[in-house]
């Protein structure tokens, strides 16, 4: 569905992402694991067009990203959940939601999506005319969640969805981008909780210093004896 | 009394325009994170169109008023696309920059109106110029009050737009987070261009309802230039909300300070202010409000 190959992206002079190449098959979830700063935003950054890559091309079901606007990957049916959640902190939970539902398909089926939406996370309905900025950690990744899936996507990028929150909130995180896959979402998810991570996932990607150094299932990598050591601290 | 009285209603009725100014200056500053230092010049465009419409084809300014807002668009759209955007494309240029080449705009555009009008003043003298009535011993200014509505209505209007419409969603998306804009599929640089044309129309707007009572002269962009930038400090930066209290606070500093203090004082006394909230409300108006 995705296909990533030979990409080569740099921050002015600096480079970032050394060849780096994977794959995502349609209905799955596949991570990118890694440690800080190895590259995983880039790496969905340059998905979304957000940046360009020097060399090497990026398709989706047959069409070209690489050199295609950013609004133009929505389009197509993407969507991206960025590190940060980056919600519109002056809108409310509403605004922020019919923000994900800006293409002329999702925009059509607005209220039937915003009430799935609203179903998978009830508070967020009772929090709707509420600003985003004023929301809990835990309720923004829901409306950062909750807005990706407005957009009615093919395919779901998740970026450090678990970052900076409680550990039982992470486990409900989690709990919903399997859920959100089992609709028939497929899901490319970026971690650096990598135990929970490589247990949901069909397949991953491990990215260090800015290139792939291994991949396979999700079971393989957890008894893989170097991610056990870097990444699992056993 | 009756002189404070009168005085606040002069200062009610000029602070309506200049929220007209200052919104479209806290607009361009929110989405493009940039000061227009062309405002005002866009506003003297306009009013010189209004002259023009006036002088030669005897269209009645408020007639003229569609004709400068959509040319003012247009010119607005045809600055951020060919000269403002580019720039953010040079990796070299600080995209702190574009506020330089708004004083070249600014620039030009005096220069053009010098070029082809000369220094001279120019006014616009209608039937209504001059003409006021009277509420309780206190005169209103038909034209300046006619204004006022009008600047009542486009604000609303653009209050309702900028709230209620995806495009104007859209227009405060880019103003909270540009990356997080594009990410939802805003196309970002087309936000820009329509927020400049917008920002443009709206000064315009001011301009063209101000000749009736003003005078015109290619300078007069530089003090109104400074008047939004006062404005919007006031506000505090990319608030609209605040740019309207900004600009009803000026009105009311200015036409307080000329009655009490002096005529010459007048924009001295805006300045004051500025440098007054700079120091004791950094973040203008918009940190009490939160909007």
């Amino acid at each position: 569905m995705l296909r990533v190959e030979h990409i080569q992206v740099f921050y002015g002079d600096l480079q970032v992402l050394w060849d780096v190449s994977f794959e995502v098959d349609e209905g799955r979830i596949v991570v990118l694991v890694g440690a800080n700063g190895a590259g995983k935003s880039t790496t969905l950054k340059t998905v979304s067009a957000l940046l360009t890559p020097a060399s090497g091309t990026i398709t989706f079901e047959g069409t070209r990203l690489d050199r295609a606007p950013s609004h133009k990957v929505v389009e197509l049916g993407i969507a991206h959940v960025p590190e940060g959640r980056r919600l519109f902190p002056e809108m409310t939970v509403e605004e922020n939601l019919i923000m994900g539902s800006l293409a002329s398909e999702a925009k059509s089926k607005r209220a039937e999506t915003m009430s799935r939406v609203y179903n998978l996370f009830p508070v967020l309905h009772e929090r709707r005319r509420q600003p985003a900025g004023t929301l809990s950690g835990g309720e923004q990744q829901m409306v950062a969640i909750g807005r990706g899936i407005m957009a009615r996507p093919k395919l779901i990028m998740f970026d450090e969805p678990s970052l900076g929150l409680a550990p039982l909130v992470v486990a409900s995180i989690f709990e919903i981008i399997r859920m959100v896959n089992s609709e028939g979402l497929t899901v490319l998810l970026v971690e650096q909780n990598v135990k929970h991570t490589l247990s949901i996932c069909d397949r991953a990607y491990v990215l260090e210093n800015g290139s792939i150094t291994m991949e396979g299932s999700g079971r393989e990598l957890l008894h893989n004896e170097h991610v056990k050591a870097a990444y699992l601290g056993i | 009394m009756e002189v404070f009285f009168q005085t606040l209603v002069a200062g009610v009725l000029k602070g309506g325009l200049y929220a007209l100014i200052g919104l479209g200056m806290a607009l361009i500053m929110g989405v493009m994170g940039i000061i227009n230092l062309a405002h005002g010049q866009l506003m003297m465009v306009a009013m010189y169109i209004t002259f023009v419409l006036f002088h030669y084809l005897g269209v009645d300014p408020y007639r003229a008023l569609p004709i400068s807002m959509v040319s003012l668009f247009l010119l607005g759209i045809f600055i951020q696309k060919f000269l403002l955007n580019p720039l953010m494309k040079v990796e070299s240029i600080l995209p702190e920059n574009q506020v330089l080449m708004t004083v070249g705009i600014g620039i030009v555009l005096t220069e053009t109106a010098r070029f082809i009008f000369s220094s001279n003043f120019r006014s616009v003298m209608t039937s209504y110029s001059t003409a006021v009535f009277f509420v309780g011993g206190i005169s209103f200014s038909v034209a300046l009050c006619f204004a006022f509505l009008c600047a009542i209505l486009l604000t609303a209007g653009m209050f309702w737009f900028l709230l209620k419409t995806d495009l104007g969603r859209c227009i405060r998306a880019v103003a909270q987070d540009n990356e997080a804009a594009r990410l939802m599929g805003v196309n970002a640089e087309r936000i820009k261009v329509l927020t400049m044309g917008i920002g443009a129309m709206l000064v315009a707007a001011a301009g063209t309802m101000l000749m009736p009572v003003y005078y015109l002269f290619p300078d007069i962009g530089g003090p109104f230039t400074r008047k939004a930038f006062v404005i919007t400090i006031l506000g505090g930066l990319g608030s609209t909300v605040g740019a309207i209290f900004g600009g009803l606070t000026l009105g009311l500093v200015e036409a307080f300070g000329a009655t009490y203090i002096g005529m010459d004082y007048e924009d001295m006394l805006g300045l004051i202010i500025f440098i007054l909230v700079l120091l004791f409300l950094p973040g203008g108006f918009k940190r009490l409000t939160k909007v």
